[in-house]
């Protein structure tokens, strides 16, 4: 075996952990669509089908003492973060056993002291700041922690977003968010959220540094969030990540993704991560087939006794419903100081409380417009287009012109 | 000691849980260098420094969020709205981030979110809202609304030390108009329980924040009538200290609620609905209420007057219950 330099290497056990994680992801995604179709899953399933490079590669860069918070396609994250196939089955199916006891489901849940997985709300883009102040009160603790989240190509569009990662920017938090680009936003395509080819753009709005990253393309996308992860732990600033992936079914069960051309599926569906994955394991020569054999039979055999367990799990009591509104003594807030607090007490703490300011803010002359930028509208988001692609959507496959459409809509859109 | 006014109390009691617990950091815009808009943060940054007195973007949601996020890391965060009313800005944070948090999957957000709200000052129709019942409707938060130095500086102590989101909002019409003398020692006040101002046998006069004091204006009117109101200051709103509003009903037998909030909806209605379901038979007239109007709080004076409760309509209405 011999392994291709990397920048932050991952020794054999790390890159058998990968594919044990990815695949083990996919398996309980097609678990959890059984369940589905027999019934047993309250509410709505989200699937990450085609997207577990990403959320598995991204959270392996953390390490115990970081906290992440995971959105709903990155059951990956939470399994590499240490909670298991039961907990995911149990929320889904609203079980008592399951992290929330059945007051909420999918992956909103989380875990504060072992884990430091901190659970989302439905709400797109409100994890943005939280993880920012998960971020600075870890560095005012003087812990030398990273924080994660994930956020759609559609939910950067929120106020939320743009607020939190321009208090990560001035604040300098250790904070990274990866923008998970696949493509789709329910039924919106990415063009109509933002003209932009690169979502990693915003990040120069911000003054932050940003990466762009195949994101089925597990090494890469474990390569290039570390750097973004280790440069943010350095007290270098926060760092947006693109991974460009796609969201290979409906936006859940429910969706049969109609609009969404059936060349673009072809052309991820080309690019699975998985087996990428096992090609690039393959031709390096990491494994074997007895190897990869010994992985599936193991996951095989997770997933049966997690199900089962899950299964047995009851429904909840009704009168939990009443419980827990507010924290009366059952919790013991604890901060985790891992510097002297001497330094945060006056004396030591005070300051002369004035602004320091540069920077006077003039032009230094330069005419009308000292700088000017005014790009032309992309393609993709001139109305006439948008309606015209539109239409080839819902004409699909009926004449040449609407081939040509959709293949345009997959093929990599390249920066003028 | 010397007489200290609300917002000097407000600031004697982030001084001294910030002294006590390294845990305590604030978090707003314009709180630092220049002290807060109301003042109520000045000094504060000379003293405990720049990671513990954070100036932030104007941006409300992040305030919050970071707030949450760092009460995740046992901290107990204080976050300043520089008005209550920018508080719709966070409306989602604090409704469906903050409140539920506990509940969802037990995740305890000890964190305090602390303002200038109310009318009577010209604010206008974005400066002078009472925005406590978008709250009070949301289970998982507290919110108390004090109406003297003591108890700002009481409930803020407790609300920083509770474990879950606590709402503080400060009548800014209160801030420089009540002054007394404090206590020297550490003391606070506890959330959810109401205050009885002053003491009568015909009718109970509920209220809180600014309206505390026209009522109990009002009370002094109607004693040199001959009628002895009863006046409850609420203190705090959720959780709701029903027990002393029914036990003060069980001996007046009359009602009488007063408060700046809008009619509709406001906690006029849930206090009516409460004495009714349990001490229907204890009344000897109906619950009856002064507010504002179910308006906006609109800007020039006397439309503002006007909007507004006055001590002759608490009056007015406590003759009318007096009568049955
Ligand atoms: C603020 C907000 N508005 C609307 C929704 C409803 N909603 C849930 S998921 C979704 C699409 C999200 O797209 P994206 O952010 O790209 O994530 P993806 O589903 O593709 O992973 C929408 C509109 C929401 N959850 N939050
Ligand atoms: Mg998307």
């Amino acid at each position: 075996m011999e392994l291709p330099e990397m920048k932050y290497p991952l020794s054999r056990e790390q890159l058998l952990d990968l594919y044990y994680f990815m695949r083990l992801t996919r398996e309980l995604d097609e678990q959890l669509v059984r369940l589905f179709r027999q019934n047993k899953v309250v509410g709505g399933l989200y699937s990450s089908i085609g997207q577990e490079a990403t959320s598995v590669g991204t959270a392996y860069t953390l390490e115990k003492r970081d906290w992440m918070a995971p959105m709903i396609r990155n059951v990956g994250g939470l399994l590499v973060k240490g909670f298991r196939p039961r907990d995911i089955l149990m929320q889904y199916m609203a079980r008592s056993g399951s992290p929330t006891g059945g007051k909420d489901g999918t992956s909103h849940f989380g875990d504060l002291q072992e884990r430091h997985v901190v659970s989302p709300i439905s709400m797109l883009g409100d994890l943005i700041p939280v993880m920012t102040g998960v971020a600075m009160g870890g560095r005012y603790l003087g812990q030398k922690l990273v924080t994660m989240t994930w956020i759609g190509d559609g939910g950067t569009s929120t106020g939320a977003f743009h607020e939190g990662m321009n208090l990560a920017a001035a604040q300098r938090a250790p904070f990274v968010c990866v923008v998970e680009n696949n493509q789709w936003a329910y039924s919106t395509p990415v063009a109509r959220q933002v003209p932009l080819h690169d979502l990693a753009e915003r990040a120069r709005a911000y003054g932050i540094a940003s990466y762009v990253v195949d994101g089925n393309d597990v090494v890469a996308v474990y390569q290039t969030t570390k750097e973004a992860v280790e440069r943010a732990r350095r007290g270098e600033g926060p760092a947006l990540v693109e991974s460009k992936t796609m969201r290979m079914k409906g936006h859940a069960q429910h969706d049969a993704a109609v609009y969404v051309p059936p060349e673009m599926f072809e052309y991820w569906k080309a690019r699975d991560p998985i087996a990428r994955y096992e090609t690039w394991l393959t031709e390096r020569k990491v494994w074997d087939k007895k190897t990869k054999a010994e992985i599936e039979r193991r996951i095989e055999r997770e997933l049966k006794e997690e199900l089962e367990f899950a299964e047995n799990s009851p429904l909840p009591e009704p009168e939990v419903a009443e419980r827990g509104v507010y924290c009366e003594g059952c919790h013991t807030i604890e901060a985790r100081w891992e510097r002297p607090i001497e330094q945060l007490q006056p004396p030591k703490a005070s300051v002369q409380a004035a602004w320091t300011v540069s920077d006077f803010g003039g032009t230094n002359g330069g005419g009308a417009a000292a700088k000017a930028h005014a790009p032309e509208a992309a393609e993709e988001t001139k109305p006439a287009a948008v309606a015209a692609k539109a239409a080839a959507v819902s004409t699909r496959g009926a004449n040449g012109g609407t081939k040509r459409s959709a293949r345009a809509a997959a093929r990599p859109k390249r920066r003028r | 000691m010397a007489p200290v006014t609300m917002i000097e109390a407000i600031r004697e009691a982030l001084d001294e849980e910030m002294q006590r617990d390294p845990a305590v950091v604030l978090i707003g815009e314009d709180i630092g260098v220049y002290g807060g808009a109301f003042k109520a943060t000045e000094g504060l940054l000379a003293k405990y420094g720049w990671e513990r007195v954070i100036d932030t973007p104007i941006s409300e949601t992040a305030i919050i969020g970071a707030a949450v996020g760092m009460s995740y890391q046992g901290l107990r965060p204080v976050a300043e709205m520089q008005f209550m009313d920018f508080i719709a800005c966070c409306f989602n944070q604090m409704v469906n981030f903050v409140a539920k948090s506990h509940y969802r999957w037990g995740g305890p957000v000890p964190m305090v979110v602390r303002g200038p709200c109310g009318g009577g000052v010209h604010g206008g129709p974005f400066h002078s809202q009472n925005p406590e019942m978008w709250f009070v409707h949301t289970p998982g938060l507290k919110v108390v609304c004090p109406s003297t130095a003591y108890d700002a500086k009481g409930l803020l102590k407790s609300a920083i030390r509770d474990n879950n989101p606590v709402l503080c909002l400060e009548h800014k019409f209160l801030y420089r108009r009540v002054k007394e003398e404090l206590p020297a020692e550490d003391y606070t006040v506890p959330i959810g329980k109401l205050a009885v101002r002053r003491t009568g046998r015909d009718l109970t006069i509920a209220t809180y924040g600014a309206m505390t004091l026209h009522t109990l204006e009002a009370a002094e009117e109607l004693a040199m009538e001959g009628i002895e109101a009863e006046v409850l200051d609420l203190r705090t709103l959720a959780p709701l200290d029903r027990e002393g509003i029914l036990e003060s009903v069980r001996r007046t037998h009359k009602l009488l609620v007063v408060h700046e909030d809008v009619k509709t909806g406001g906690v006029a209605g849930e206090i009516a609905a409460t004495v009714n379901e349990q001490a229907f038979e204890e009344l000897d007239g109906p619950v009856l209420r002064v507010t504002s109007l179910d308006a906006p709080v609109p800007f020039s004076p006397p439309l503002e007057e006007h909007f507004l409760p006055q001590v002759a309509d608490v009056t007015r209405a406590a003759r009318e219950l007096a009568r049955y």
